[in-house]
């Protein structure tokens, strides 16, 4: 049976906050490593689907993307790579 | 049966039991729901409990939000059946689109647990007809994610409204734009908090008995709507 790997990123939005960047930068400055102007921390979810990814089913994946993976009040979605389609 | 008021438990949710008693004190009938019922029983308000829920997986309240029993919660909360939210409960509103924003992790990083002085900003919701406005609380805040966000346009929508139902009083806990608390749908029958009054009823066990008149508001609301 084909597979189809997709790759979906989801970071907070610029203008939205993010404390736990902030604290894994403030621990960069810690270690040493100096220079780091900014560090936004997010997911990613790699997802194998089995069968046929039809547009259909892509359109399903969107939308499933912008209200389960992400919520669109802070956070925006990617869909990064889509490999294995027919 | 007005008195009768659903308890969601979801897995991982700690404060259904606190939530019941408090609906026992205020004089109400808890009916305990199940997070994974699609029918909503006979129920005149419902009330989305603390803790957590789906081990909180994605973001708070992000998988609990397609709960199967929350999409008879949902569209019964469009219908006007009261709706309250606390701490995790507000986020699986927010998450649900009953009421703007989002709650994020605090500012500082820090699970935060004391009792909290908040400030009642509106009596015109279905939770709080029986405060008075202005009405300064004491209730317990425990939170690791509950700094509230929206856009300036939502929070100025929000204000002008009146659907700023409470906010915190002295230092911010865990930086939530203007200082809120909770806040409420156009209708004013979904309110979302952040505090817990479910754990501020009873002398023996909680800081005041300042919570107790969430639950009994909601009841004065039901029978003044028969």
């Amino acid at each position: 049976m084909s597979e189809t790997r997709v790759v979906v990123e989801v970071m907070l939005k610029p203008e939205i906050l993010d404390p736990q960047g902030r604290a894994v930068k403030g621990a960069f400055a810690r270690l040493g490593f100096e220079g780091v102007a900014d560090i936004r921390q997010g997911k990613r979810f790699e997802l194998t689907i089995e069968g046929e990814l039809t547009a259909d089913r892509m359109a399903a994946l969107e939308t499933l993307a912008g209200t389960l993976l992400c919520n669109p009040v802070i956070e925006d979605y990617r869909i990064v790579s889509v490999e294995g389609a027919a | 049966m007005t008195s009768r008021i659903g308890v969601v438990t979801y897995p991982g949710s700690l404060d259904d039991r606190d939530a019941a008693r408090a609906i026992r004190a205020a004089g109400g009938d808890p009916i305990a729901l199940w997070h994974g019922d699609a029918d909503l029983p006979d129920v005149a308000a419902v009330i989305l409990p603390g803790g957590f829920s789906y081990g909180d997986y994605l973001r708070c309240g992000a998988i609990a939000r397609f709960a199967p029993i929350m999409e008879q919660i949902v569209a019964r909360a469009n219908d006007g059946m009261p709706v309250l939210g606390i701490c995790n409960g507000f986020q699986i509103l927010c998450e649900s689109h009953l009421l703007p924003g989002a709650l994020t992790r605090n500012d500082h990083l820090h699970f935060i647990c004391r009792d909290q002085t908040v400030r009642i900003e509106t009596t015109n919701t279905a939770w709080t007809a029986d405060f008075s406005a202005g009405q300064e609380i004491v209730i317990p805040l425990k939170n690791g994610e509950g700094g509230y966000i929206a856009d300036d346009a939502t929070l100025n929508m929000l204000e002008a409204e009146g659907r700023v139902v409470a906010t915190y009083v002295g230092t911010n806990p865990n930086g939530s734009r203007r200082a809120i608390a909770g806040i409420t749908n156009a209708r004013g029958n979904v309110v979302g908090l952040m505090p817990h009054p479910e754990h501020a009823i009873d002398a023996l066990t909680g800081p005041t008995t300042d919570g107790l008149p969430f639950f009994t508001s909601v009841l004065t609301s039901l029978l003044a709507s028969r």
